[in-house]
């Protein structure tokens, strides 16, 4: 089956920790997504643990990006989507009755697609969640570091007040999460993150991710498998359901760690996708 | 059939060809002619008059030493009004309607109908509105202050379309990014959207601006008097350059058609400073996202 | 570094403080967004509240029908069609200017012209729209007129042809722009497919691209039409100041326009039955303008759903 995906897996593949001394980060139960009305992604149940990387895989239009977006109110912004079920983090309800869309994005920030830079200078892209938010004490020293934990200091700090748009699509990516390290959050979250770069910048998003699950919870959406089995611990893999009426809904088909979901997942249509026989 | 020969077979049908392609070029011809002809003469018969005089003095019964002075510092703090008013209200309404506004509500909808039709309805009425609840209602008067705010109305539905442009034109990604980072909507707004639309904004009230400079019908309404021999304020009797050109141009005599003539040449002039300047900025600042 | 400590009771997402500021901003720009409601208001009630007085003085089908418009005179008559017939005969005559050669210039652009000749004639038929109205007039006033009079077109000094002229001229960029925009819009498809078959450039002009655009056409028509009817500054200078009845346009003519601008210009009375005039003709403009406006934004709202 897949030996290709088994040489892949890295020989850093730690341990997970026993289930009981994993702490819950988002504990999701009965979540589901409609879009006026039209359901996109039902019954999804499942725990997010801290300091862990945990992907989202699945073929195109099952929900993945959906789901992610859930975790910091960004469906919000889309007119006619509507929640269904509960996301509980650290044991709060994130949809409870008068959470603020700003306090739960100061803890738990995202990366995009397509890196999106301000059209600004870099410095103040870095520094721009800190200052919407009242955090300008010490504003260089939040920059430094920021970019320094995303690995882009020493290539960026002489020119600082240059223009993000003169870095290249890698540098911009890691500009981005930078830009989201400054405000200090809990959780990161990366919607694809390395799929409109070279394998060369992928590769260094990769080992970021690597570095940055010490001190965060890292959720990433990956259409590709081997970048799932090289970096997540936690993999969950997405389905598309057919409805009697044809409308497609995504589903959480497996949940578990990444080498069982590659090796020996539990479910024929994990085990179809993961060889490719499929998606 | 000689199939060796590509030869266009039908020569009628070449020669109608040949007379639609005539037509055409002809009407372009007509108005880049007419746009000639009309520069050159006016060129030709107001350089005799163009000079300090004309900039430094106040009109005068008698031509040799009349000037347009007080015409165009009106409207020089006409302009300086216009900006003042229509930038911030038709920013503010475009900020409102790209960003705020939920495009289902019916109230919205009637609000876009109403502002492409207030582009439309011809200057003039913007005047009898002006004359009957600014000068008359409102007992305001024949002030420049009055003028001010008629072509402020005049021109705001233009400002409101070309700001609407160019915050429409700010991609998507950068609002999301800020979002994402824990930003409120008018942080959004205020820190990204306006700041990376506003060489779009700043080309259309230019451009907006130079077009309400060479408005006159409404100033007459409103109270520009054709003979104002003192240097305007803002709550005083006033006129303005076109309302001077036309007061000059109404009088028979040779001297004040040379004398309309050289005061065309100045406001024909500061628009094409305006204009100017206007695609200065959209080439030096305008991003193609 | 990791965020602040999180245990389950410390975890608080409520906003510390409500953010009154959002919500000022909200009614602020709410408030610019009602300037233009107001405005539309104001322009309807100035307008019609005057007019209906003026119509309980004077009876709406004297007004509508009458061909004499003499307000001042012992007795006064109210008749409109003069002022209406003058702003007619400078429209039609303006018309047959402007949509041929704005539609002219419109398929040169769009079908002939390469694109650096794009790139110079556009602004400068651009240019040719931004030129002030009152240096048409005076164009009109000190050059064509002198012109028809030399020709024996015209008699007097004033004439509706002089200003229709000027003004079609005027209004060639407006049909050409928004025409040449309805044309751009039409599939390359359409036009390949033409060629393919051996037709000429004009008969793809003129048998695809014309029918295919036309709502956008028509729309730039009406359009130019409306600007037309409403235009003050060249027939206030160059086509006179009498109403005529009278649809030779060699003839000097008063229109709905002028008559505002000479009236509304003078010191009358406020209230006086003469200052009415002034609503009830500016009142009966408005209506022309606004039908064929509403007409013609209905027109490029249809040309943009077809293409996109």
């Amino acid at each position: 089956m897949s030996d290709t995906i088994r040489g892949v897996l890295p020989a850093q593949q730690r341990e997970l920790p026993d289930p009981s001394l994993r702490e819950v980060v988002f504990d999701v139960d009965d979540l589901g997504v409609s879009y006026n009305g039209k359901p996109a992604l039902k019954d999804v149940n499942l725990e997010i643990y801290r300091n862990f990387v945990t992907a989202f895989i699945g073929p195109s239009g099952c929900g993945k990006s959906t789901f992610i977006r859930c975790f910091n109110h960004m469906n919000a912004l889309i007119p006619g989507a509507k929640i269904h079920g509960t996301i509980h983090y650290h044991g709060a309800d994130l949809y409870g009755h008068e959470v603020d869309p700003v306090e739960v994005r100061k803890r738990i920030g995202m990366v995009f697609q397509k890196p999106n830079p301000f059209p600004k200078s870099i410095y103040d892209n870095a520094a721009f969640g800190p200052r919407v938010l009242g955090m300008t004490d010490d504003l260089d020293g939040r920059v430094e570091r920021a970019l320094e934990q995303a690995a882009l200091w020493d290539e960026v700090k002489d020119r600082l007040k240059a223009s993000a748009l003169s870095l290249s699509g890698g540098q911009q990516q890691r500009l981005c999460i930078a830009r989201c390290l400054a405000v200090e959050p809990d959780v990161i979250l990366m919607d694809e993150p390395a799929s409109a770069l070279d394998p060369i910048a992928t590769t260094r998003i990769e080992d970021l991710m690597h570095e940055l699950k010490n001190d965060y919870t890292i959720i990433v959406v990956t259409h590709n498998m081997q970048q799932a089995a090289r970096v997540a611990d936690m993999t969950a893999f997405f389905s598309v359901e057919r409805g009697e009426e044809g409308q497609r809904t995504g589903i959480l088909v497996e949940y578990d760690a990444t080498p069982k979901i590659f090796t020996q997942p539990s479910d024929q249509r994990t085990e179809d996708y993961v060889t490719g026989r499929f998606g | 059939m000689n199939v060796t020969s590509l030869r266009a077979e039908r020569p009628r049908g070449r020669v109608s060809s040949g007379l639609f392609k005539a037509f055409l070029l002809f009407s372009i011809g007509v108005g880049i002619v007419t746009l000639g002809t009309l520069l050159v003469t006016v060129v030709a018969k107001g350089y005799k008059y163009l000079d300090l005089v004309l900039l430094l003095e106040p009109p005068s019964a008698d031509p040799q030493i009349a000037g347009a002075r007080p015409a165009i510092l009106a409207t020089i703090y006409l302009g300086l009004l216009l900006i003042a008013f229509s930038v911030p209200i038709g920013v503010g309404t475009a900020v409102y309607l790209e960003e705020y506004a939920n495009r289902d509500r019916w109230y919205n909808r009637l609000l876009e109908v109403n502002i492409q039709n207030l582009a439309a309805v011809p200057s003039i009425v913007y005047g009898i509105l002006g004359l009957a609840f600014l000068v008359r209602g409102i007992g305001l008067g024949r002030v420049l202050l009055a003028g001010a705010m008629i072509l402020t109305l005049v021109v705001l539905p233009t400002v409101i379309i070309a700001a609407r442009e160019a915050i429409r034109a700010v991609p998507d990604s950068i609002r999301q990014g800020a979002y994402a980072l824990g930003a409120t909507k008018w942080q959004v707004v205020w820190r990204q959207v306006l700041p990376a639309a506003t060489p779009g904004i700043a080309t259309g009230s230019i451009l907006a601006l130079s077009r309400a400079l060479g408005e006159t019908a409404p100033l007459l309404l409103v109270g520009a008097l054709t003979y104002v021999a003192f240097d305007p304020t803002i709550l005083g009797d006033f006129t303005a350059l076109p309302v001077q050109i036309f007061q000059w141009v109404a009088r028979p005599q040779e001297d004040f058609r040379i004398l309309a003539a050289s005061g065309i040449i100045v406001l024909l002039l500061i628009l094409l400073t305006l204009n100017a300047f206007a695609i200065w900025i959209r080439n030096r600042y305008q991003r193609k996202w | 570094m990791a965020a602040q400590e999180v245990t389950a009771s410390a975890v608080r997402l409520r906003a510390t403080r409500r953010r009154w500021g959002e919500d000022v901003v909200k009614v602020v720009l709410a408030l610019c967004a009602l300037i233009s409601i107001l405005t539309t208001v104001g322009i309807v009630v100035s307008l019609f509240l005057p007019a209906i007085e003026f119509f309980r003085d004077v009876s709406l089908s004297d007004f509508l029908t009458g061909r004499t418009w003499a307000p001042l005179f012992e007795p006064s008559h109210f008749g409109v069609l003069p002022l209406v017939a003058g702003t007619i005969l400078v429209s039609l005559c303006a018309a047959l200017v402007c949509l041929p050669f704005g539609l002219g210039a419109a398929i040169y652009l769009s079908e002939y012209a390469r694109s650096r000749e794009r790139k110079i004639l556009k602004p400068t038929l651009e240019v040719l729209a931004g030129i002030p109205t009152v240096v048409y007039g005076y164009f009109a006033l000190t050059l064509i007129s002198p012109l028809l009079q030399d020709l024996g077109i015209q008699e007097g000094v004033f004439s509706a042809l002089s200003a229709a002229l000027v003004m079609g001229v005027m209004l060639i960029p407006t049909v050409a722009s928004l025409s040449e925009d309805a044309m751009s819009a039409v599939p390359r498809d359409l036009r390949d497919g033409a060629y393919a078959l051996g037709s000429n450039r004009m008969q793809v002009s003129l048998r695809v691209v014309v029918p295919a655009a036309i709502s956008g056409i028509i729309a730039s028509f009406v359009l130019a039409i409306s600007r037309a009817v409403g235009e003050t500054m060249i027939v206030l200078i160059a086509a006179g100041g009498q109403p005529n009845w009278t649809f030779d346009p060699r003839e000097a003519v008063q229109t709905m326009t002028a008559f505002i601008a000479a009236t509304g210009q003078g010191d009358v009375p406020t209230g006086s039955l003469e200052y009415k005039t002034i609503f009830a003709v500016g009142a009966t403009l408005f209506v022309m303008t606004l039908v064929m406006n509403l007409f013609s934004i209905r027109l490029v709202r249809k040309f943009r759903e077809v293409y996109e």
